[in-house]
C-alpha cells in the first residue's frame, strides 16, 4: 500500500464542529428548562416553549446531537488511526453525517410542536425512526468495514467499545421503536402495559449503558493514553471489564420499574445485575485513571488531561451511585425524585460531556493542523464546568432526598404530612441553585467554543498521510 | 404464577440467570489463573497509531474482591427472594404482601381513632378541635387538588366555604356526596332553544333572576323559553333544586363563571360536573370525618 493515502478527516471535522454547535444548543435549552422549573413564568404561555416539550428537546439535543456527533467524530477518527487505514465507504460516511443532522433538525422541529411517541429518550416519531435506522446501518457498515480492512491484526480496545455500542444501539432502537403508525406523525407502540414499560426501560437504561457509557469508554481508551503519552494500564482488565460490562448492562433495565406492576422476579433480576455491574464499570475507571501512573505530574500542567481524568472520576462516582440507587430499599426513597436527575447529570455533565470536551480539545486543532489557542482558557473552562457540576448534583441530592422524605412522611393519624405542592414549594431554592450550576457549565462550554474557534478560525483543513503500522514483535 | 403462560419461561429465566452469573465467575477465573497469572506489568507488545501501547497489569485484588462480593450477594439474594422464574425464594417475600402488611399496620394503629370519630355525630365532631385537625389533613390529602388548599374551589369546582350547596349542605347530604360522588349533568340547549338567538334570550332572563341589568325584550322572550326548558330543574324563581343538583340561579355564585358569555356557554353547550365517589377508597369512617370538616367550613364566621 502506498504511503500517500490519507485519512478521511472531512467527516471527522464535520462531526467535531457539530458536536460543539449542538452542545451549546442542547445545554442552552437545558438551562432554560431548569430556569422554568424555578420560575414557571419563563414558558411565556407559549405552547412551543413549555417544559413538557422542551425537556425532550434538551435530552435529545445533548444525548443524540451533542453526544452522538462526538461519538461519530471520535469513532471515525479512532478507527482510522488504530487500524492504519482510510475510512471505508466514504459516500456512506458522508450520508451518516447529513442523515444524522437531518434527524437532529427534525427532532428540533417536531418536539416543540408536540409531536412525540411519548417514550423517554425515544420520543421521535416513526418516519424519523426509520431515518435513524438507515443512518445507523450505514454507520455500522462504515465502522466495521474499516475494522475488516485494518492493517494491524489486533483490534484496539477503543474499537471494541465503539463496536459494542453501534451493534447494541441498533438492536435497542429497532425493538423499542416498533410501532403501528396511524398517521404520518402519530404512531402507537407495538407493546402494551407493563411489557411496553419493560421494553422502554430495557431500551432506556441501555441507551445509558451503550450510548453514554460503552461509546464514551471508547473515547476514553484512545484519548486518555494519547493525551497522557502513557500505555493503557491493563489489557487483561480491559478484556474482563468489557465483556462483563456489555453482558450485565443489558439486564439492568428493570431497576427503573421497582415497585410497579412489573413482576417481582424481574425487579429482583434488574437489581442484582445492576449491583454486579458495579465492578465492571469501575474496571473502566481503573484502566483510565491508572493509565496515568508514571505521569501524574502532567495533571499540573495539562488542563486537557485534567478534564479527561476528572471525567473518569465522575464516571466512577455515578457508576457507584447507580447500583446503590438500584437497591430496592434505596430506590423506594429515590425513585421519582430529583435525586435521579442529579444522578443522571453527574454522569451526563461529569462523564459524558467532559470526556467529549477533552477529546474535542485534542481532536479539533489536530484536524486543522493547529495548536490549541489557549491552555489558560481550558483552565477557565475546567473550573467553571467543575463548579457547575458540583452545584448541580449537590442541589439535586439535597432536593431529591428532601422530596423523598416529604412524600413518605406520615402523621400519627395515617395521613400524609405534606401535600404534593408543599414538596414542590420546598424545591424552589434548590431549583435556583441547579439553574446556576447549569449556567456555569454552559459558560464553560462557551469558553471552549471560543477557544476552539480561535484555534482554527484561519486554518485550512489538512490531509494527513496514513503511516505504516509499527512492526509487531 | 400468572406471570408465565408455560413452564418453559420459568426454566428459561432461571437457567439463563444462573448461567449468566456463573459466566461472570468463569470470566474472572479465566483472567486470573493459568497462563494469565502473572504479576509483572509487561507490555502486550502491540503498537497502534505510532505510540499507543498496552501494559498487562494484573487485575487489582480489591477490585476482584468487589466483583466476587457482588456476585455472591446476587446469589444469596436469588436464594432468598423471587427472581429465578416462578421460584418464590426462601423468605416467600412479595411486593404485594409487603404492601398489604404495611397497610394493615397503619390500619391497626389508626383504626381505633377513626372508629371513635365514626360513632360521634357530625354536629358534635365540628366542636372537637382534634377531630377537625385530622379532618383537615384528610382534606389536604384527598380533596385539595380540586377544591384548593383553602377550600374556596375554582371554576368548575365548588367553593366549600360558602353557604351555597348544589347538592345540599346538611351533614347527611355532604356525607352522601362524599361517599357516592355526584354527576352534575346540565344538557346542551342550543338546539332546542333554536340556536344562538334563543340562547341569548334565555341568558338575559337568567341574568334577571339575580337582579342584573338586562335587555328587556330579549329577557321577556327568554322567560317564555325558560318556562318550557329550564323550569323543571331550576324552578320558577331560579332557586334550583338540591335533589337534582340544579344550581341556584338567583344568587351571585356561578360554578362555571357568571359573565354573560360564560352563562351563554353553559346554556348552549351544557356542563358535566364530576365529583368522584370516595366511599370505596377511604371507607366510611374517614368520609364521616371529612364530611364533618367540610360541613364545619361553611359554619365558620
Amino acid at each position: 500500500m502506498t504511503s500517500t493515502e490519507t485519512y478521511n478527516y472531512k467527516v471527522v471535522r464535520q462531526f467535531s464542529i457539530m458536536t460543539i454547535v449542538w452542545g451549546l444548543v442542547g445545554m442552552s435549552v437545558g438551562v432554560l428548562i431548569a430556569a422554568q422549573l424555578a420560575w414557571p413564568v419563563l414558558n411565556f404561555d407559549i405552547p412551543w416553549l413549555t417544559f413538557s416539550r422542551l425537556r425532550p428537546l434538551h435530552t435529545n439535543a445533548v444525548i443524540f446531537a451533542f453526544g452522538g456527533c462526538a461519538l461519530f467524530a471520535t469513532s471515525y477518527y479512532v478507527v482510522q488511526h488504530t487500524c492504519h487505514v482510510k475510512l471505508a465507504f466514504p459516500a456512506l460516511a458522508a450520508f451518516t453525517f447529513w442523515g444524522w443532522q437531518a434527524v437532529i433538525l427534525l427532532a428540533a422541529i417536531t418536539l416543540p410542536l408536540g409531536i412525540t411517541s411519548s417514550k423517554e429518550y425515544a420520543e421521535l416519531e416513526w418516519p424519523i425512526d426509520i431515518l435513524i435506522t438507515l443512518v445507523w446501518v450505514s454507520y455500522a457498515l462504515v465502522f466495521f468495514a474499516t475494522i475488516v480492512k485494518r492493517r494491524i491484526p489486533h483490534i484496539y480496545v477503543a474499537n471494541w467499545f465503539f463496536g459494542a455500542f453501534i451493534i447494541t444501539v441498533a438492536v435497542l432502537h429497532l425493538f423499542n421503536s416498533a410501532a403501528l403508525p396511524v398517521s404520518f406523525w402519530k404512531s402507537y407502540s407495538a407493546y402494551a402495559g407493563v411489557q411496553d414499560a419493560m421494553v422502554q426501560w430495557w431500551y432506556g437504561h441501555n441507551a445509558v449503558g451503550f450510548f453514554l457509557t460503552a461509546g464514551f469508554l471508547g473515547i476514553m481508551y484512545y484519548f486518555v493514553p494519547k493525551q497522557a503519552g502513557r500505555p493503557v494500564y491493563s489489557y487483561r482488565l480491559s478484556v474482563v471489564h468489557f465483556w462483563a460490562l456489555v453482558f450485565t448492562y443489558i439486564w439492568a433495565g428493570p431497576h427503573h420499574l421497582h415497585y410497579t406492576a412489573l413482576p417481582d422476579w424481574a425487579q429482583s433480576l434488574g437489581m442484582i445485575m445492576s449491583l454486579i455491574l458495579l465492578a465492571p464499570s469501575w474496571g473502566g475507571m481503573i484502566n483510565g485513571i491508572m493509565t496515568l501512573s508514571g505521569a501524574w505530574h502532567k495533571l499540573r500542567t495539562d488542563p486537557v488531561l485534567r478534564l479527561l481524568i476528572v471525567s473518569i472520576s465522575f464516571y466512577g462516582m455515578s457508576t457507584f451511585e447507580g447500583p446503590m440507587m438500584s437497591i430496592k430499599t434505596v430506590n423506594a426513597l429515590s425513585h421519582y425524585t430529583d435525586w435521579t436527575i442529579g444522578h443522571v447529570h453527574s454522569g451526563a455533565l461529569g462523564w459524558v460531556a467532559l470526556v467529549s470536551m477533552g477529546a474535542m480539545y485534542y481532536l479539533i486543532p489536530r484536524l486543522f493542523g493547529r495548536e490549541l489557542y489557549s491552555l489558560k482558557l481550558v483552565e477557565v473552562h475546567f473550573w467553571t464546568a467543575t463548579i457547575g457540576i458540583v452545584l448541580y448534583i449537590a442541589s439535586m441530592w439535597v432536593a431529591g432526598i428532601m422530596q423523598g422524605l416529604m412524600w413518605r412522611a406520615v402523621n400519627a393519624d395515617g395521613t400524609l404530612t405534606y401535600s404534593f405542592v408543599e414538596s414542590v414549594q420546598a424545591m424552589h431554592p434548590y431549583y435556583i441553585v441547579r439553574t446556576l450550576g447549569g449556567a456555569f457549565f454552559l459558560l464553560g462550554a462557551v469558553v471552549m467554543a471560543y477557544n476552539l474557534w480561535r484555534s482554527i478560525s484561519d486554518a485550512k483543513p489538512i490531509e494527513v498521510a496514513i503511516p505504516e503500522p509499527a512492526s509487531v514483535h | 404464577m400468572a406471570d408465565f403462560n408455560s413452564d418453559f419461561w420459568h426454566w428459561y429465566i432461571a437457567i439463563l440467570t444462573v448461567l449468566s452469573i456463573l459466566a461472570c465467575v468463569w470470566l474472572l477465573r479465566w483472567m486470573t489463573t493459568g497462563h494469565q497469572k502473572q504479576d509483572e506489568a509487561e507490555s502486550t507488545g502491540h503498537i497502534w497509531d505510532g505510540d499507543l501501547t498496552e501494559l498487562n497489569n494484573p487485575l487489582p485484588r480489591w477490585w476482584l474482591g468487589l466483583f466476587y462480593i457482588t456476585i455472591a450477594f446476587g446469589g444469596f439474594y436469588l436464594l432468598l427472594y423471587p427472581g429465578l422464574g416462578t421460584y418464590a425464594g426462601l423468605l416467600e417475600w412479595t411486593s404485594k404482601g409487603e404492601y398489604e402488611q404495611e397497610v394493615e399496620a397503619v390500619e391497626t394503629r389508626v383504626g381505633p381513632l377513626f372508629a371513635r370519630y365514626q360513632e360521634t355525630p357530625i354536629l358534635d365532631l365540628i366542636k372537637d378541635e382534634n377531630a377537625l385537625k385530622v379532618g383537615e389533613r384528610l382534606y389536604l390529602n384527598y380533596c385539595s387538588t380540586c377544591h384548593g388548599s383553602d377550600a374556596r374551589g375554582a371554576r368548575g369546582y365548588p367553593n366549600l366555604r360558602d353557604k351555597d350547596w348544589i347538592w345540599g349542605g346538611d351533614p347527611e347530604s355532604i356525607k352522601t356526596t362524599l361517599m357516592n360522588g355526584r354527576i352534575g349533568a346540565m344538557p346542551a340547549w342550543e338546539g332546542p332553544l333554536g340556536g344562538e338567538s334563543g340562547v341569548d334570550e334565555v341568558t338575559q332572563y337568567v341574568l334577571s333572576l339575580s337582579g342584573r341589568a338586562t335587555i328587556e325584550d330579549l329577557a321577556e322572550k327568554g322567560k317564555a323559553k325558560y318556562e318550557v326548558f329550564c323550569i323543571a330543574c331550576h324552578g320558577p324563581t331560579g332557586a334550583g333544586n338540591t335533589a337534582l343538583g340544579a344550581p341556584n340561579l338567583s344568587d351571585d355564585t356561578w360554578l362555571y363563571g357568571g359573565s354573560i358569555s360564560r352563562i351563554a356557554e353553559s346554556i348552549a353547550k351544557g356542563r358535566n360536573g364530576q365529583m368522584p365517589a370516595q366511599g370505596e377508597r377511604l371507607g366510611d369512617a374517614k368520609v364521616h370525618l371529612l364530611a364533618a370538616y367540610v360541613y364545619g367550613l361553611s359554619q365558620e364566621k
